[in-house]
C-alpha cells in the first residue's frame, strides 16, 4: 500500500487531470449535443490553436493576449467550415458531416507541416505560472492549478450563456425541435453557425493552454480526440454535465489505475466505458436517440 | 548477293553494332537503392533527416561518377510508421522498381515487416534505426544489416555510465512496446550489474501526452536519477511535466537516446542538465575529422545540421556503394560478401565496422548534456559531448546469445 500522502497526491492529480480531460471534450460535447455533428476536426482545430499561440506569442510576446486571440482565430475558422461546408450536408445522415471533418482534419494536420515545418514548436508557460507550487503533499505545477481555475470559468460561462440568456434558449430550442423553433420565424442557420464557432474557438482555448504543458505539433490532435470521445461518450453524447463528470471520473480511473497498475491505465479507460455502455446505452447523462 | 544473303548479313551487322550498345545501355542503367521511410506521421521530422543523409551519399557518389560507372539512385516511399505499408512499399520497390537493395526504415516494428521482404526477394537490407531482433536470429538473414545501435548497446553503455556518474538509485517510466521494453530490460540488468537499486519502473502507453498520474509516486520515491525512454512528441510532454512539477531539481533526468528534432523543440528551458546518449551529434565536427566533412557537407545544402538518424542513412547507402565497388557487382550475395571481408569503414565519425557473424556494425556513441537556457548555442547546439564511449563489440551480446551458430 503507497503511503497516505502519495495517495492524496494522487487523487489530487487525478483531479486536475479530469478538469483537463473536460477542458479538451467540452467543445466536442457541445458541438455534438446542439447540432448532432460529431466534428472529427476537433483535434487538428485543438491542434491549430496552439499554433496560432506560437505565431501570436511571436509576434506580441505576451502569453494573455495570443491566449484570447488564438481562440478567436481558430472559432472564426470554424465560422467558415460550418457555412460553407458542413451546412450543405444538415438533414443528411450523421456519417457525412462525420467523413467530411475527418478529412479536413487530414488536410489542416499536413498543411501545418507544408507551413510550419516537421518539427514541433516550442510553446511555454508564463514565467510566473512555470514552476511548481508546494502544496503541502506535493509539488504541483503551477500551470496545471491556473489551468483548473480557466476551465471553472469557461463552465461557468457557459452554463449562464446557454442557461440563462436569451440567445442560449433559442438553441437549447432549436436543438430540441428545429422545426418549431422555424417556425416562430427564428432563422437556425445563424444559431448553428454559432455554436459551431463556439465549440471550434473551445477547441482551440484548450490547445493553447495545453501546447505548454503537452508541446504543440501537428498530430497533437490525434490523442486528444481520443480522450475526449471517451469522454463524451461516457458522459453521454452532447451532455456538458455528463462531460463534466465523466472527465473528472476518468481523471480518477487513470491516477488511480498508473498508481496501482500502471500497465492497466489506458485498458481501465476503455473498460470503464464499455460497462457504462453496457448499463446505459446513451452514457451517464445522455439522452437516447441523439445519433439514429 | 541475293536477297536473303543480303538480310542475313545486315542483320548480323546490325546486331554487331547494336549489341555492345545494349551492353553498354545496360551497364549504364543506375543501380537503384529502394528506402522505406515514414515521412507522414509522428516521425516525420527524424524521416526528413533520413532522406536528407541519403540523397546527401546519392549526390555525393555520382558527383564522383557514380559507384562501377553507374549513376546510383535512391527511391524513398512513406511506409507511414506502418509494418503493412512498410512491407507493401518494399515489395513495389523490389518487384516493380527493380531496385538491387534496400536502405531504410525507422522504428523497429516497421523495419521487421521490411526485412521479411528483403528475406523472401533475397535483396540485402541495411537497417538504419534501432533493434535488438534485426540482428538476431531468427529475424536476420545473411543479407540482413543493422547499421545503427541497437537497445542492448545504447543501454549498457548509458546506462553505465549513469550508474557510474549521476546516481545508482533510479526510477524508470519507458513506452510500452519493443523498443521501450527492450530497453527497459538491458537498463535494469546493467542497474543490478553496477550494484544500482530500481525503486520502480513504469510502462506507459506510447503515444501518450499525459504523464502527470505517474509523477507523483516517483516525486514520493525520491530516486537520484530518473532514466525515461519517452520518444519522439512523447518525449516533449513528458520533460515538459516533469519539469513544471519541480522535478529536475529533485533528481537528474537521463535517457538513452536525445533527439535532434525534439532538442530543437523543446530547446534549454527541457533539455538543460538532462543526459542522453547519442550516435552523433553535429557538434563532433570540433574534434572528429569525419564528422567535420559530413557536417559540412551537409550544411551546404541545408540550412540546419545533421541529426543522428540522417547519419545512419548516409552511412547505410555509401556502405552499398562500397561493397558494390568492392564486389565489383551488384549482386546481393556478393555485396554481403565484400562486406563482411572487407568490415572497416568510416563514412561520418570515425571507424566502424561490421561483426562478420551477424552483420551488426560496430561503432562509437557519445554521452551528452543539455545546455541551460542561456547556454544553448545558436539555432541548434543545444548540449555539451561529456563522454565518448568507445565502440566495442562487448556492449552487444555475442553471436551465440543472438542465436548464430
Amino acid at each position: 500500500m503507497p503511503e497516505l500522502s502519495t495517495l492524496l497526491a494522487q487523487v489530487f492529480t487525478g483531479l486536475v487531470l479530469g478538469m483537463i480531460y473536460v477542458l479538451l471534450a467540452i467543445g466536442l460535447s457541445l458541438i455534438f449535443g446542439l447540432m448532432t455533428v460529431v466534428n472529427f476536426a476537433h483535434g487538428a482545430l485543438y491542434m491549430l490553436g496552439a499554433y496560432f499561440g506560437v505565431f501570436l506569442l511571436g509576434y506580441t510576446r505576451n502569453f494573455w493576449v495570443a491566449l484570447i486571440v488564438a481562440p478567436l482565430m481558430v472559432g472564426a475558422l470554424g465560422l467558415l467550415i460550418e457555412r460553407f461546408l458542413i451546412r450543405r450536408l444538415y438533414g443528411r445522415s450523421p456519417d457525412d458531416p462525420l467523413l467530411l471533418t475527418f478529412g479536413l482534419s487530414l488536410i489542416l494536420i499536413e498543411g501545418v507541416k507544408v507551413f510550419w515545418g516537421k518539427i514541433g514548436l516550442t510553446l511555454d508557460p508564463p514565467r510566473a505560472l512555470a514552476g511548481a507550487v508546494d502544496l503541502g503533499f506535493m509539488t504541483f505545477p503551477a500551470y496545471r492549478l491556473f489551468l483548473v481555475a480557466v476551465i471553472v470559468a469557461v463552465l461557468i460561462a457557459l452554463y449562464f450563456f446557454l442557461g440563462r440568456t436569451n440567445i442560449g434558449l433559442i438553441i437549447r430550442a432549436g436543438s430540441r425541435d428545429p422545426l418549431m423553433v422555424r417556425a416562430l420565424g427564428i432563422d437556425l442557420g445563424r444559431v448553428w453557425l454559432v455554436v459551431f464557432g463556439l465549440g471550434t474557438a473551445l477547441a482551440g482555448l484548450a490547445g493553447i493552454l495545453a501546447g505548454p504543458m503537452r508541446g504543440a505539433y501537428a498530430e497533437m490532435g490525434v490523442t486528444m480526440v481520443i480522450e475526449s470521445f471517451v469522454v463524451i461518450v461516457v458522459g453521454g453524447m452532447g451532455s456538458l454535465l455528463g462531460a463534466v463528470v465523466a472527465g473528472l471520473l476518468i481523471g480518477q480511473v487513470v491516477g488511480l489505475t498508473t498508481l496501482f497498475v500502471p500497465k492497466l491505465a489506458e485498458i481501465m479507460v476503455f473498460m470503464v466505458m464499455a460497462v457504462v455502455l453496457l448499463v446505459r446505452p446513451s452514457g451517464l447523462f445522455g439522452e437516447a436517440g441523439l445519433l439514429e | 548477293m541475293d536477297r536473303r544473303s543480303f538480310l542475313a548479313t545486315t542483320a548480323a551487322g546490325a546486331a554487331a553494332l547494336s549489341f555492345p550498345a545494349i551492353l553498354r545501355a545496360q551497364s549504364k542503367d543506375p543501380i537503384r537503392i529502394g528506402f522505406p521511410l515514414p515521412l507522414t506521421g509522428p516521425f516525420g521530422a527524424l524521416a526528413a533527416d533520413q532522406q536528407v543523409g541519403a540523397t546527401l551519399a546519392m549526390d555525393e557518389l555520382n558527383a564522383k561518377g557514380g559507384v562501377l560507372g553507374r549513376k546510383v539512385e535512391v527511391l524513398f516511399r512513406d511506409d507511414q510508421l506502418k509494418p503493412a505499408v512498410g512491407a507493401q512499399r518494399t515489395k513495389e520497390l523490389i518487384e516493380n522498381d527493380k531496385v538491387q537493395f534496400i536502405v531504410g526504415g525507422l522504428a523497429a516494428h516497421v523495419q521487421m515487416a521490411i526485412n521479411e521482404q528483403t528475406k523472401k526477394a533475397k535483396v540485402l537490407f541495411i537497417s538504419v534505426s534501432q533493434s535488438d531482433e534485426i540482428s538476431a536470429k531468427p529475424d536476420t538473414s545473411p543479407l540482413t544489416f543493422h547499421e545503427a545501435l541497437n537497445p542492448t548497446i545504447t543501454s549498457r553503455a548509458v546506462g553505465t555510465w549513469i550508474a557510474q556518474n549521476l546516481g545508482k538509485r533510479w526510477w524508470i517510466i519507458y513506452a510500452d512496446y519493443a523498443w521501450g521494453k527492450q530497453n527497459n530490460a538491458v537498463l535494469t540488468e546493467t542497474l543490478a550489474k553496477q550494484g544500482g537499486t530500481l525503486l520502480g519502473s513504469t510502462p506507459y502507453p506510447l503515444g501518450s501526452a499525459e504523464f502527470s498520474a505517474h509523477l507523483p509516486k516517483i516525486q514520493a520515491a525520491k530516486p537520484e536519477v530518473l532514466v525515461s525512454m519517452t520518444p519522439g512528441a512523447d518525449n516533449i510532454a513528458f520533460l515538459k511535466q516533469v519539469v513544471q512539477a519541480g522535478m529536475k531539481k529533485q533528481m537528474k533526468i537521463a535517457q538513452p537516446l536525445v533527439w535532434l528534432p525534439q532538442l530543437k523543440e523543446g530547446g534549454g528551458d527541457l533539455y538543460g542538465d538532462v543526459y542522453g546518449g547519442t550516435s552523433f551529434y553535429w557538434e563532433l565536427e570540433d574534434t572528429n575529422p569525419s564528422a567535420k566533412r559530413y557536417v559540412e557537407t551537409y550544411r551546404k545544402k541545408h540550412s540546419a545540421p545533421p541529426g543522428d538518424y540522417g547519419a545512419y542513412a548516409f552511412s547505410g547507402v555509401m556502405e552499398i556503394a562500397r561493397g558494390c565497388e568492392l564486389a565489383k557487382s551488384t549482386d546481393s550475395e556478393a555485396v554481403a560478401d565484400a562486406l563482411r571481408k572487407n568490415p572497416v569503414y568510416d563514412h561520418y565519425k570515425g571507424k566502424q565496422w561490421w561483426r562478420a557473424c551477424d552483420n551488426k556494425s560496430f561503432q562509437d556513441l557519445w554521452i551528452c548534456r543539455g545546455r541551460e537556457p542561456g547556454k544553448v548555442k545558436g539555432e541548434w547546439g543545444f548540449v555539451d559531448i561529456v563522454a565518448k564511449i568507445p565502440a566495442n563489440e562487448e556492449l552487444d551480446r555475442t553471436c551465440k546469445e543472438k542465436g548464430h551458430a
